[in-house]
């Protein structure tokens, strides 16, 4: 017999799905970074035609999205780090709604100063 | 009087849901409904049950796709639009219908050594252990666990992992790593440490969720992960 | 393959990274978030940031601790969804971290060297 969503469906769970997701979504991306930023190797102008990309309406979308996914995954691990090194207690339950709050508040921020 | 519409599952790993119609009682539980079906409808229907009250665990089932006790399940609880789905236990072979086979579960107890073991005989004074001291705190957060294998059924890493202990298994073990008189901890930190063991797991905290006693596993994992740092790094496994 | 304190301190090194990396991951969404008011171009990001020594090693760090972290989850993530088990897959993601960490510093040399 297999577990199906309705096994899964609460907070904790979703969280970790959020934190999963957004680890292999931040770690797919990595090399892409690095490469752009490598660009800087080859001159102001190479970074420079790279960085004409973050005009684009729709890039600065994604880019608003992979704050969100960055400020997800590590609120959500600062979340975890403290469920399993520091003693168990009732508040420790609220700490997803400070995560995903706090995360919220990053993409936001970054998102009205891209626009 | 309403009649309830209930999906059994029925054969063993490949089967199917039968539909039985059950009439709705008040303070009707799941289990009233299966031993109704066993009785009155269909007497090939295979289900375990013991004690009836909520003390034993053995009618543990998946109840709408949670597992849970079905003594302790009132059908007004979970039944929508008079209708409730019953299958066995996830992540266990199926022996027949609802029963599952718990072997694995217990050999993976047995595998975290979730077995005390001491060194004092009768001719020895009782052992002190204080009740509001930490450790004692912490095994009696802990050690109420009956065995009913609900949370390692709902737990996903168990589904992902086969190998994995499970949160019974390990829960079991914290509460003997911190049993001042037991005398195998360092072993018993390398039983469950590793792919395996505590460090599989990744709070996603459905066995806390589901846990009919309340006992929250991912508590005790975390636990186990900070003494089996503690004792790599002093060398200890 | 490997034993058991192998795997232990896997996971350890797992969360140290991840206690480095939540402060770097702090710092870095300051700064991005700082960076991007105005729009972009290189001439004001390499303005910032060429002969920048403090800059320089605080990226060498974080670039450190992200080919640390990202292969041991990446780890995880191979043996559950897909199966995967064995010194395949520990080769494999020691290579994606190896990859990682020179792409990172090359990166890191270009922008702040």
């Amino acid at each position: 017999m297999k577990n199906d969503f309705r096994a899964r469906n609460h907070p904790a769970y979703w969280a970790f799905i959020a934190h999963r997701a957004s680890g292999l979504l931040l770690a797919l991306f990595l090399p892409f970074h690095f490469w752009a930023l490598g660009q800087a190797l080859h001159g102001a102008e190479a970074l420079d035609g790279f960085l004409r990309w973050t005009e684009y309406p729709l890039v600065k979308f994604a880019e608003t999205g992979l704050v969100l996914l960055l400020a997800a995954h590590m609120t959500g691990g600062v979340r975890l780090l403290m469920l399993e090194f520091l003693a168990w207690r009732d508040w420790q339950q609220n700490l997803l709604a400070i995560a995903a709050g706090a995360s919220l508040v990053a993409g936001l921020a970054f998102a009205l100063n891209v626009i | 009087m309403s009649t309830l519409r209930v999906s059994v599952w029925r054969g063993a790993e490949s089967g199917e849901f039968r539909i039985y119609e059950v009439p709705r009682l008040e303070s009707q539980t799941v289990l009233d409904v299966v031993t109704y079906i066993q009785r009155s409808l269909d007497q090939t229907l295979s289900y375990r049950f013991a004690c009836r009250v909520g003390m034993c665990g053995s009618c543990a089932m998946t109840v709408n796709g949670k597992a849970r006790w079905t003594c302790r399940t009132h059908v007004a609880g979970v039944a929508e639009d008079d209708q409730i789905e019953i299958a066995p236990l996830a992540n266990l072979p199926v022996i027949k219908d609802l029963v599952a086979d718990m072997s694995r579960f217990f050999d993976k107890w047995a595998q975290a050594k979730g077995r005390f073991q001491g060194t004092r005989t009768r001719a020895d004074d009782f052992a002190r252990v204080l009740p509001d001291s930490p450790q004692r705190e912490a095994v009696d957060a802990a050690i109420e666990c009956i065995g009913c294998g609900v949370c390692y059924s709902a737990c996903d890493v168990v589904t992902w992992n086969p190998e994995y202990l499970g949160p019974a298994a390990l829960n079991r073990a914290w509460t003997l790593v911190n049993d001042v008189r037991d005398t195998a901890r360092a072993a018993r930190l390398a039983a469950v440490a590793g792919d395996a063991g505590c460090h599989a797991c990744h709070t996603h905290m459905s066995c806390t969720e589901r846990c009919p006693k309340n006992l929250a596993p991912t508590a005790s994992i975390a636990g186990l992960k900070r003494a089996v740092a503690a004792a790599a790094l002093k060398g200890e496994i | 393959m490997m034993n058991i304190r192998t795997q232990v301190l896997l996971w350890t090194a797992q969360r140290a990274s991840a206690a480095v990396l939540a402060l770097c991951v702090l710092v870095h969404l300051i700064t991005i978030i700082y960076a991007v008011k105005n729009g972009l171009t290189a001439a004001e990001v390499l303005g910032r940031t060429r002969g920048n020594p403090g800059w320089a090693a605080f990226y060498a760090l974080f670039v450190a601790a992200v080919a640390v972290h990202a292969p041991i989850g990446l780890r995880t993530i191979l043996s559950e969804m897909l199966g995967w088990r064995g010194a395949a897959l520990d080769l494999l993601v020691l290579a994606v971290g190896i990859a990682l960490a020179l792409w990172g510093w090359r990166a890191v040399w270009g922008v702040f060297v």
